[in-house]
């Protein structure tokens, strides 16, 4: 048996989802179905189906702070308060130093929304420099969304931003893990952020690569699996965790959403954008390994797929390498409802996930009118939330640009 | 521009960078960061400000001359006579 202070626990979430903005809400309204992808009209693009997030922005700062901050940092600091006060760390400074508290922020990109604003804000001047912001270089930092979360709770130990694609959220999740098991840190928030909706460029990006979705009803746009899928659609989001070791946790009776027990990230090395199936396996079979865990173990897959033609089937040929004969693991997807957040999406996904633990519910995969043959995988649950299932571990996916792949597998917590 | 303007520009400005600023107890003579909720960031937001409103280039070395209510009219008001 793994030393308690190896062994490493999630306790607190706070998150932000284009449907929600705390963990039981989202819950519901994911074994629901209930999508809430609106139509956003952007500068110079025009209209898009997105994900747009709607919380209380200043119940933790200022309106000030949130105006001189990101969109990113605004997320951050309200997921990561909710987090602290889900664990019942208010203040945590009762129970860790914040001196050996870190602070791990996974992002796709940043300084994306910024700059696109600024040299807009630019251009009103007729590009004269002098009227360019001394806001840019605090807000476009890669640490700024972690750096404001340490400003606004007064956190003095370790941040910084894990840049990894749209695997960033599993990302921050597995830095989290090894700074505690490292001895670095007591205690860590960390999670995923995204604010993508704010930029025009991300959306005229995937337009351009004819992975950006499209739908009469916003709702269906994102339809993973589906034949008639026709790419992506970009949320905003944040999702943080407060991760300890069991030790700590035990020692202060938190409640534990799940132990953290395998996890790998490895690269395609192949090509910038287009996935690689032997790959992701490869990642897959690593945090198996790593968990002590066979393939028939995992309760639950949830998938990264994003609704593109080839990323879907990529992952489907992966999972399918693996998971073939496992006719008690079942696999979903929670981008059919919340569409894709990005750096947000690896923690946003497995918080909606976590609660089967002890609801026992799949949440379902929608938007499936006609499946694509080459998406069909057995135990795929469709349309209507799955009941009654024993879940005891979840395996994790989220990939991303540059072909990186990442994959956590959280087990229910069992004390041996 | 009269005394009584120059002070409302600048509190204007201290409003649209914090909504929740409160004047009540503004002591004109004493340091605005050492009364409000204003960081180094925010003060260059009031330089930037003026210079998007009255096309002020306000060189580094007379910023401290910003720092009251008062020693900002008295700076400014030779400035923005004819604004």
């Amino acid at each position: 048996m793994l030393n308690p202070f190896n062994r490493i626990v999630i306790t607190g979430c706070g998150l932000v989802a284009p449907n929600a903005s705390n963990l039981a809400e989202f819950r519901e309204k994911l074994i629901a179905g209930h999508s809430e992808i609106t139509r956003v009209d952007l500068r110079y693009f025009g209209p898009a189906p997105a994900g747009v997030c709607h919380f209380p922005e200043t119940r933790y700062r200022k309106n000030k702070e949130n105006r001189k901050g990101t969109r990113a940092g605004c997320i951050g600091v309200y997921c990561a308060h909710e987090a602290l006060a889900d664990a019942g760390l208010t203040p945590f400074t009762d129970f860790y130093d914040p001196a050996r508290v870190g602070v791990y922020t996974g992002l796709t990109e940043h300084g994306t929304v910024e700059t696109e604003n600024e040299v807009y804000a630019l251009s009103q001047y007729s590009y004269d420099t002098r009227y360019w912001t001394h806001h840019h270089n605090p807000r476009t930092v890669l640490n700024n969304p972690a750096g404001e979360i340490t400003m606004s709770l007064h956190v003095t130990g370790p941040h910084y931003s894990i840049g990894a694609a749209c695997a960033a959220g599993n990302a921050s999740l597995i830095q989290a893990a090894q700074m505690l098991r490292l001895g670095e840190v007591d205690m860590a928030l960390a999670g995923g952020l995204s604010e993508a909706v704010g930029s025009f460029g991300i959306f005229a990006s995937f337009k351009a690569q004819n992975a950006l979705a499209e739908a009469e009803d916003p709702r269906k746009a994102s339809r993973p699996f589906d034949a008639g899928r026709n790419g992506i659609v970009i949320s905003e989001g944040g999702c943080m965790f407060v991760v300890e070791t069991l030790a700590r946790a035990l020692e202060r009776g938190a409640k534990i959403y799940g132990e953290i027990t395998g996890y790998a990230i490895n690269s395609d090395a192949t090509d910038f954008v287009l996935p690689n199936p032997a790959r992701q396996a490869e990642c897959m079979r690593l945090a198996l390994a790593r968990a002590d865990l066979t393939p028939r173990q995992i309760s639950l897959v949830n998938t990264h797929a994003t609704g593109t033609q080839q990323g879907d089937i990529a992952e489907c040929t992966a999972i399918r390498a693996i998971f073939a004969n496992c006719p008690a693991t079942f696999i979903n997807n929670t981008k059919s409802i919340i569409g894709h957040a990005m750096g947000a999406a690896g923690t946003l996904e497995l918080a909606g996930n976590l609660p089967a633990f002890a609801d026992g519910i799949i949440h379902p995969t929608i938007n499936i009118e006609e499946i694509d043959p080459e998406c069909a995988l057995d135990n795929l649950v469709a349309d209507t939330a799955r009941r009654n299932v024993e879940v005891t571990s979840i395996l994790n996916n989220s990939f991303g640009m540059m072909g990186i792949n990442s994959t956590l597998i959280v087990r229910k917590y069992a004390a041996e | 521009m009269t005394t009584s303007d120059i002070k409302q520009v600048i509190l204007d400005i201290i409003a649209d960078i914090d909504d929740e600023a409160d004047f009540s107890d503004l002591n004109a003579d004493k340091p605005l960061r050492d009364q409000l909720d204003l960081d180094s960031m925010d003060f260059l937001d009031i330089v930037m400000e003026l210079r998007k409103r009255y096309k002020l280039q306000i060189p580094e070395a007379d910023y401290p001359r910003l720092a009251t209510l008062n020693s900002c009219v008295d700076y400014l008001q030779p400035l923005l006579q004819n604004a």
